[in-house]
């Protein structure tokens, strides 16, 4: 079953750069996918078209049988509350603890209180930082803060997760436990993944599918595939 | 019952922000509460303005007075002529008053009046009409056109000086609706201005709520009610200084202000139906201004 369906999709930014060109794509449920590229090869276009902070100019982007291309910008929200997304940055709340942080995802949705408090324990259990539910995030790891993040990208049970680099400020070690979180989530519940990134021992190391853009061209999609250096590089 | 919960919590959060921009609120507070008092002064100006005014009309009257040699029948004729000015005219209403009334009444007044006329054989005085009018407006007007009658030996009203005083009034009320609606603008802009920096400190939290999926109302509804918050706390001081005020300014001169002519209006309920039209104006402000922020400001 297609969770996610790119056709014929162009991204010209005004400017007139040319981010995406001609990208046909298609990823299946339950899928583990990195997508990988050298810095303007169109992957954080590609990666921002799916939750819709970006839309294309051309062609069609179906995320979970919803064209993205043509959503009105009222209705996306609709879209990301079945999105869940973990960024490089993190984009944690420093004044909020740990258990804050994940329910407020909850609570920006109306959801309710009673509803909130399981999902976020256990959401925190299965990044294992339940012990530091009340912790501030300055007072975490790097390594623990982007747990946090993934926390609050899978309270929900969303059925995708797109990573942007969710590894990009770590180190090697915390990477792959990083990557082994997600690849536990990837199985445990079938949520399908999208992980944009540079890190080549990760992708050489678990052996998912890789999708390599190149001047926003899909130049190369192997599955069970290892970091691929293009010949043009 | 999820539309209340993201109420409820728009409200919850808008507090704490007015609580945690504590000396910006502060400021945003104290300019309205500021330009209501400014606004309060102004209506209750205005307002005391117009019923003076309107006091001032009802007593403006022209008197005339007829010839000498005026017969019996030039009075009918001025008096049909003042009929017809009621029912077509600005003549509101008008009573004959004949020179043996006016002697009976001036007897009245004193002995050496009494006196005096007592020893004249013919009655000196002369019979007159007063006049109330409409309008004030065409005062001047009405009386030009009763001294048209050649046996009219005088119509005269408190020339100048009446009308005068309506105009004084006219642009005094004019000059404060400009003052506070001008106080009203910057009022709006400031807590809108208040609103931006909120906005701006709170840019993380909104981009969060954004991806994990909150709803365009959800994100913008605790702003909307900052405004509204600090609109509304902003018109707490003014409404007290405004009740205890007035009921202090009209007691301490029994309800006239400098002469017995300008008589203020009675603080009840007056002043209740002000403090009113200060919280809703308030609130408005506020809204206003934060709705101007949040479309501005808040891209979502």
């Amino acid at each position: 079953m297609k969770l996610i369906e790119v056709q014929n999709c162009y991204k010209v930014y005004n400017n007139g750069v040319t981010a995406i060109a001609d990208l046909n794509l298609v990823i299946e449920k339950g899928e583990f996918v990195f997508a990988i590229g050298a810095s303007g090869s169109g992957k954080s276009t590609l990666i921002k078209m799916l939750y819709r902070e970006e839309k294309p100019t051309n062609g069609k982007v179906y995320v979970g049988g919803i064209n993205v291309a043509k959503l009105r910008n009222s209705k996306v929200f609709k879209l990301r509350r079945k999105l869940g997304i973990v960024f490089q940055d993190f984009k944690l709340l420093p004044k909020l603890t740990v258990y804050e942080n994940v329910a407020f995802a909850l609570e920006s949705i109306g959801m309710h209180t009673k509803d909130i408090r399981p999902k976020v324990v256990k959401a925190l259990e299965r990044v294992g930082l339940k012990d530091k539910m009340r912790s501030f995030p300055n007072q975490l790891s790097g390594g623990e803060q982007q747990r946090v993040c993934i926390a609050r990208a899978i309270v929900n049970e969303p059925k995708l997760l797109i990573c942007d680099e969710p590894t990009g400020n770590l180190d090697p070690d915390i990477s792959k436990e990083i990557v082994n979180i997600l690849d536990k989530i990837n199985k445990e519940s079938e949520t399908t993944i999208i992980m944009a990134t540079h890190d080549r021992e990760i992708v050489n190391k678990m052996k998912k599918r890789v999708i390599l853009l190149e001047n926003g061209v899909l130049a190369a999609d192997e599955k069970k595939g290892s970091y691929i250096v293009h010949e043009s590089n | 019952m999820k539309a209340i919960r993201i109420v409820t919590r728009g409200i919850r959060d808008a507090f704490k922000s007015v609580v945690r921009n504590f000396s910006l609120s502060t400021a945003a507070i104290t300019c309205s509460s500021i330009t209501l008092v400014l606004v309060a002064v102004a209506m209750i100006i205005s307002y005391n303005v117009r019923h003076i005014t309107t006091d001032l009309e009802k007593e403006l009257t022209i008197v005339v007075y007829m010839k000498d040699t005026a017969t019996d029948e030039n009075i009918t004729e001025l008096k049909n002529h003042l009929d017809q000015m009621k029912n077509n005219g600005n003549v509101e209403s008008y009573k004959f008053k004949s020179k043996d009334e006016w002697k009976v009444e001036m007897k009245s007044y004193s002995d050496t009046f009494s006196t005096a006329l007592e020893f004249l054989e013919n009655n000196p005085l002369l019979n007159s009409f007063i006049i109330t009018v409409k309008d004030v407006a065409y005062l001047k007007e009405t009386t030009e056109q009763i001294k048209k009658n050649e046996m009219v030996a005088s119509a005269d009203y408190g020339e100048g000086m009446a009308e005068n005083l309506v105009k004084v009034f006219d642009v005094v009320e004019k000059v404060t609706i400009i003052l506070v609606f001008a106080l009203v603008l910057v009022t709006a802009f400031l807590i809108g201005n208040t609103i931006k920096l909120t906005i701006f400190s709170r840019k993380s939290e909104i981009e969060i709520m954004r991806l994990v999926g909150a709803s365009n109302i959800s994100i913008r509804l605790p702003f909307l009610f900052e405004g509204l918050f600090l609109g509304v706390l902003g018109s707490i001081i003014p409404i007290i200084v405004t009740i205890y005020g007035y009921v202090l300014l009209y007691d301490h001169f029994n309800g006239y202000l400098f002469t017995q002519i300008v008589r203020l209006t009675e603080p009840f309920n007056f002043i209740l139906y002000i403090a009113g039209l200060l919280l809703i104006m308030g609130s408005v402000i506020g809204m206003i201004g934060s709705y101007r922020a949040v479309r501005k400001y808040l891209k979502i």
